[in-house]
């Protein structure tokens, strides 16, 4: 799950990293008053989306009076950002973060995500900051350093004094430096974050440190104990398909292809995806009913797959282990109670109770399921039946 | 015969007395698994499927011997179990639990490492042994006993490419499902060296999936280490960029990670690659021949 910028800076200060004062606003009047309450000679106007780059999209100005940020909050606020994170539909501006502007003397990066190689976390800096660091990366690895954190000592002085080495950091602002990052490591591993990323990491004229952006994004696994974090969720953000679906433990996310899928598991999901494609067709969805599946569930898959006007045909591909092939079959017919199936839907059901799943469908009487001995039968009819 | 686990292996089940820890347990016995008792805080001294019911997992070692547990504990405890599990002495902890905090893998792992322990997950289907020990949620029917070894990231999965295996002609020696989480205990690495050594393997088969890079990791090994002939298939080849696809682990980030990547690194180690999911089958066939 990830948050907002003002929602992580909220956090951030909660743990003592420094960020500069500002207020988030929904409308054009709050952020006018946002501005009054600041004080400043100058204020930024920041758009609130879950997505990087918003500057050079429009979604990030500077503005020196209240009455200035009532106007450019007026523009901003239902603007569509389209940024090289956002993808090419682009999202919405709802929210607004009106923040004091500071003078600054440099910018850096500074990032902390999970390491799978040391099963640690990694805390990632460098002096390229306020560009694209996936760039950097790309072009200039050299220029990221990595410190590993292991997680049953913490951060360690001595790293900390690398990585201000490594940004090249006097002895003052070395100081500055290590409250942050020390603080920044708090908030990483007592929050269940999964990544934080500070681009620009700011460093004013006064030596001090400050976390210009905020990004931070969590483990979901860890949200059961995280419920602060938890209530920070902006379901506008997500894709309403998507969320449904979470909520009958089904994992979908929406494709943009022709054939709907529904399947167990996630690793044989994404295999029928793929098997879809090299079958010459476009997976439409993923969509992994897990192993808690029941007649409620799928029933509720199916509709979220049909709701997707694209679908052309369903390919149903389940290997029975926790889950039993009856109740899978149980549930396609109670959809098919529920919502309208005017596509054809291509079955294949192996492992636990299959074949009494087969006889379930087949006296289901409904009339465009066809049946699929294995992976490659099934997906090789739903191929077909698109193209006809 | 296989490895890691046989008709020998004696089993505790942690969370034994839950819903899926008892329907699970009941399975597992009537394919054969000694299963000598379990352990649910609480409840010790009790009887559960005609089994000793524990306080806890030192106890249970003490009065049964076991020397493999397998755990169906809630997220929110599971790492904790798994960390009493390995301080008592049990050697295999098969951790079947999904939904896990990384947080709390990261330190259960080092913990378990620190005891020589050998652990199987979480988030996975578990282990099998053909005819003689499944520990673990699959379907046992589906692995018919053979020389063929199974390492498999996902569960499903791993029974699919089973029955490939048994309807090319073939059966399965053991099946190790490793999980599909970020943090997790045994890898293909560990594995492979165990199938290597395996005198009853020979053929191994490897499922992976985009996310990570143990897939590339295994290929260097094999290049170097592995003699038997492995075949191997790569999930999530359509999978889009930065999208979470059920596993926490199937995430792609960048360029690193991705299906293509993965089976060019295990093509040039001499692995063979299946190009689909339902090829599995007919490429050992191929290999086997």
């Amino acid at each position: 799950m990830n948050i907002h910028e003002y929602q992580a800076k909220s956090i951030f200060r909660s743990f003592g990293v420094p960020v500069l004062d500002g207020y988030p606003a929904a409308t054009p009047e709050e952020a006018k008053k946002a501005a009054e309450l600041l004080g400043t000679e100058k204020f930024v106007v920041k758009a609130q989306i879950h997505a990087g780059g918003r500057g050079k999209a429009g979604g990030v100005k500077i503005t020196s009076s209240p009455d200035e940020v009532f106007e450019v909050a007026k523009q901003m606020l239902g603007m569509t950002l389209i940024t090289h994170q956002t993808g090419p539909e682009g999202k919405k501006v709802k929210k607004l973060y009106i923040e004091a502007a500071a003078s600054i003397k440099d910018e850096y990066y500074l990032g902390i995500t999970l390491d799978r190689k040391t099963e640690m976390p990694v805390i990632m800096a460098s002096t390229e900051g306020g560009v694209e660091i996936e760039k950097v990366a790309e072009e200039t690895p050299e220029k990221i350093i990595k410190v590993q954190v292991n997680p049953l000592f913490g951060l360690l002085d001595f790293q900390i004094r690398n990585l201000a080495e490594a940004l090249g950091l006097d002895k003052a602002q070395t100081k500055h430096f290590a409250v942050f990052a020390k603080a920044l490591y708090q908030a990483y591993d007592q929050k269940d974050a999964n990544m934080i990323e500070i681009n620009p990491l700011a460093l004013l004229d006064d030596n001090r440190m400050i976390a210009l952006d905020a990004k931070m994004g969590f483990d979901d696994n860890a949200l059961m104990r995280q419920k602060e974090v938890h209530e920070m969720r902006d379901f506008d953000e997500e894709d309403p398909a998507e969320t449904e679906a979470g909520e009958y433990d089904l994992s979908y996310v929406k494709l943009d292809g022709n054939v709907g899928c529904m399947v167990n598991g996630a690793g044989l999901a994404m295999s029928t995806m793929d098997i879809i494609k090299y079958k010459g067709g476009e997976p439409a969805n993923f969509l992994d009913v897990g192993g808690g599946a029941s007649a409620e569930t799928v029933a509720k898959g199916m509709e979220i797959i049909l709701r997707d006007k694209n679908v052309k045909v369903v390919f149903i591909n389940i290997f029975g282990g926790i889950v039993r092939c009856d109740r899978i079959a149980n549930g396609i017919i109670e959809a098919t109670k529920k919502v309208s199936v005017n596509v054809p839907v291509v079955v294949r059901l192996d492992g636990t109770n299959a074949e009494l799943a087969r006889d379930i469908l087949q006296q289901s009487g409904i009339e465009k399921l066809v049946t699929a001995s294995d992976l490659n039968d099934g997906a090789e009819k739903a191929v077909k039946l698109v193209n006809a | 015969m296989s490895i890691l686990v046989n008709k020998n292996t004696k089993v505790i089940v942690q969370g034994f007395t839950g819903k899926e820890g008892s329907f699970h347990a009941e399975q597992c016995m009537q394919y054969g698994t000694q299963i000598v008792g379990g352990v649910t805080p609480g409840k010790g001294g009790t009887t559960h499927l005609g089994k000793p019911v524990f306080n806890s997992v030192k106890e249970a070692v003490q009065k049964t011997q076991a020397d493999t547990s397998l755990v169906f504990v809630p997220p929110a405890f599971a790492a904790n179990s798994v960390m009493e599990a390995a301080e008592a002495g049990i050697k295999i902890i098969v951790c079947i639990t999904e939904g896990i905090p990384v947080k709390d893998m990261m330190i259960a792992k080092k913990y378990v490492e620190s005891y020589n322990a050998i652990l199987l997950g979480p988030n996975c289907p578990g282990i099998i042994t053909a005819d003689e020990a499944k520990i673990g949620i699959m379907p046992g029917f589906v692995f018919k006993k053979g020389n063929v070894g199974v390492i498999s990231k996902s569960g499903t999965l791993t029974y699919e490419a089973a029955n490939q295996v048994v309807q090319a002609g073939y059966g399965v020696s053991t099946a190790v499902g490793i999980g599909g989480d970020p943090i997790i205990g045994y890898s293909f690495i560990e594995l492979l060296e165990l199938f290597e050594k395996d005198k009853d393997t020979k053929a191994i088969v490897m499922i992976g999936e985009i996310g990570g890079d143990l897939e590339i990791q295994a290929a260097e090994y094999i290049n170097k280490h592995v003699t038997k002939p492995v075949v191997s298939f790569i999930a999530g080849q359509t999978a889009p960029k930065g999208k979470r696809m059920g596993h926490a682990g199937a995430i792609i980030a960048g360029s690193k990670g991705t299906a293509s990547e993965k089976m060019e690194a295990l093509t040039k180690a001499g692995v063979h690659v299946a190009e689909s999911a339902a090829e599995i089958g007919n490429v050992l066939k191929t290999v086997m021949n």
